[in-house]
């Protein structure tokens, strides 16, 4: 009884809180409402958990997952270490930088771009996780298999992003390098490469979540005994879902900070590119 | 047709260039295992063909997936277990379950958010957020939890793959909904065009382009997502179960055909999808 009636209060005054927030315009309201909404979500979920006792093993309240994160630090530190740092890592720059090196040697074809170009999108499209007790058995249970399933998926994001970058010079541009005489290595490296890297970036970005979804699954087929996808698919045997929740909330912590970071590193790179300039429209 | 051969040439090329990358790679790797079957002193064409017709190579040569997949599609009865289409089936009927799920739901969550102020504000960021998070990983605890309260079967797995694909729908709804110019909503204002007008006869519309773009995504994603879903309930019938079992005894044709399978699968969705998008396409007059 008393449940729902904080539940049913808090939705209410959640709910006008951001009503009132969202009818606001500027920086500091747009961010305060999406955290507002997150900080409701887990409030309501927490009260639910609690009132109605819920058993932990169906739905652990936000407290105890975060009891949990608290109380298997090392536990998550090593599976962290496991996969982030031992697979996801080597395999996203493996995989990145292949399929941008290979972007690049490919250009310079526009036969063999033609025909990469489609492949590769197909490719790209595919399962590709499926691959993981391939390299699972050509790598064994530790690690690189691991960093293998990772490379692979992200060098066709990579490479089909490359490409379309090298591809989005104009031709006043491209004309502007030949009348000032440039070669094909001067053309590339102080016009197509960079503005070829708002795609680059894109791919960068996509393929971090990539990596790791590549990891985690890969760990599913075999591992040793530690890492995030194999604390997850054990302890969810075994029924000890906030330590699973406490693996899940790691693996988005650490899909968001790098993107973020990844973010970050864009806006410092790219400053120059017109999608970074603060467009300010001309007024009569 | 030459420009048809102009646009399929380089593609066959590259094919074939793969091909042949991949037949030494398979002489490579399977050396060692095809010297021990046809004795060390054996004349090099024996080992090769050797090689690329070993039981368990730890890389098949392609002619021997294509065999393995035709054997498996036309070679045993449809439901029997060992048929690949019956475990194709399987997949993708779950597949086909969570992404109609993800398509309406994501659809209808999309029309709220350009609808309403207060959900654009605050949950679309999290929409956008979520891409970042590896959402793959809960599936093995969404199978245990719903397996826990008595939800077996179909629903656990089509659960996952509709959650994975409910966020390409739903990002390219609501910038498709997005979509048409200012001006464009500003003729229909001066038409005295209600929102609902606005809506029907101009956002709506506009949107579809962008939809088919998220379809395709959704669907590759919605046969990835049951197909890993497959995987942690030690599943008896689907492609993950064929991937997993194939893993556990070192069949490695049967995991290349079961992947060979699933890309087929992929392609038959992402052809749907396509062929969907043209029938709208034709039906509106040649535009989109």
């Amino acid at each position: 009884m008393i449940t729902t009636l904080v539940l049913l209060v808090s939705i209410a005054a959640g709910c006008a809180a951001l009503v009132w927030l969202s009818a606001r315009d500027g920086r500091r309201y747009a961010i305060a409402t999406p955290l507002l909404f997150g900080a409701l979500l887990l409030w309501c979920w927490e009260v639910v958990c609690i009132g109605f006792r819920v058993p932990p093993v169906l739905l652990p309240a936000p407290t105890g997952i975060a009891h949990a994160f608290a109380t298997h630090l090392p536990m998550l530190g090593a599976d962290f270490r496991q996969t982030v740092v031992r697979a996801v890592l080597p395999g996203y720059a493996i995989g990145c930088i292949s399929g941008y090196l290979t972007a690049i040697a490919l250009d310079r074809s526009a036969f063999l771009r033609r025909g990469a170009l489609p492949l590769a999108g197909l490719l790209g499209a595919m399962p590709i996780v499926g691959i993981a007790p391939i390299m699972v058995m050509w790598f064994g249970f530790d690690w690189p298999s691991k960093a293998a399933v990772a490379a692979v998926m992200t060098f066709f994001p990579m490479f089909v992003n490359t490409l379309a970058g090298l591809a989005a010079t104009g031709a006043m541009e491209r004309d502007l390098m030949r009348s000032y005489g440039a070669s094909y290595l001067q053309t590339l490296l102080k016009l197509r490469l960079p503005a070829a890297l708002p795609f680059v970036f894109n791919a960068l970005k996509l393929n971090f979540t990539l990596a790791l979804i590549g990891a985690i699954v890969a760990e599913f087929f075999g591992t040793p005994i530690v890492g995030m996808g194999f604390r997850i698919s054990t302890e969810a045997a075994t029924l000890n879902l906030d330590v699973v929740w406490a693996e899940i909330a790691l693996a988005a912590i650490t899909g968001s900070l790098c993107f973020g970071a990844l973010v970050l590193l864009e806006r410092a790179v790219l400053f120059w590119h017109p999608s970074f300039q603060t467009f300010v429209p001309l007024r009569r | 047709m030459p420009d048809a051969v102009r646009r399929a040439a380089p593609i066959v090329t590259v094919l074939l260039a793969l091909g042949v990358v991949w037949y030494g790679a398979a002489f490579a790797l399977n050396h060692s295992a095809a010297l021990a079957v046809v004795g060390s002193a054996a004349p090099l064409p024996v080992v090769v063909r050797a090689a690329w017709s070993l039981g368990r190579p730890l890389l098949p040569a392609p002619h021997q997936i294509v065999l393995t997949l035709i054997a498996g599609v036309f070679g045993e009865s449809v439901t029997s277990p060992r048929s690949l289409v019956y475990h194709a089936a399987v997949t993708a009927e779950t597949a086909a379950v969570g992404f109609l799920l993800a398509l309406v739901l994501g659809v209808a969550l999309a029309v709220a958010i350009v609808q309403t102020r207060v959900l654009d504000r605050s949950l679309m960021p999290w929409v956008i957020a979520s891409q970042t998070i590896p959402v793959l990983a809960i599936a093995p605890m969404v199978v245990v939890v719903l397996g826990n309260i008595g939800l077996t079967g179909i629903l656990p797995k089509a659960l996952i793959a509709g959650w994975l694909s409910f966020f390409p729908i739903t990002t390219a709804m609501v910038t498709g909904l997005r979509a048409p110019d200012r001006i464009a909503v500003d003729l229909l204002r001066t038409y005295d065009a209600s929102r609902r007008d606005v809506f029907v006869k101009l956002r709506w519309p506009a949107a579809m382009g962008f939809l088919f773009a998220g379809v395709k995504v959704a669907a590759t994603l919605a046969l990835v997502g049951a197909i890993v879903a497959e995987l942690p309930t030690g599943a008896q019938a689907g492609l993950g179960a064929r991937l997993l079992a194939g893993s556990y005894y070192g069949q490695t044709l049967q995991i290349w055909a079961a992947l060979a399978m699933a890309s087929l699968l992929t392609l038959l969705a992402v052809g749907a999808a396509e062929t969907a998008q043209r029938v709208l396409v034709a039906r509106r007059g040649g535009r989109l």
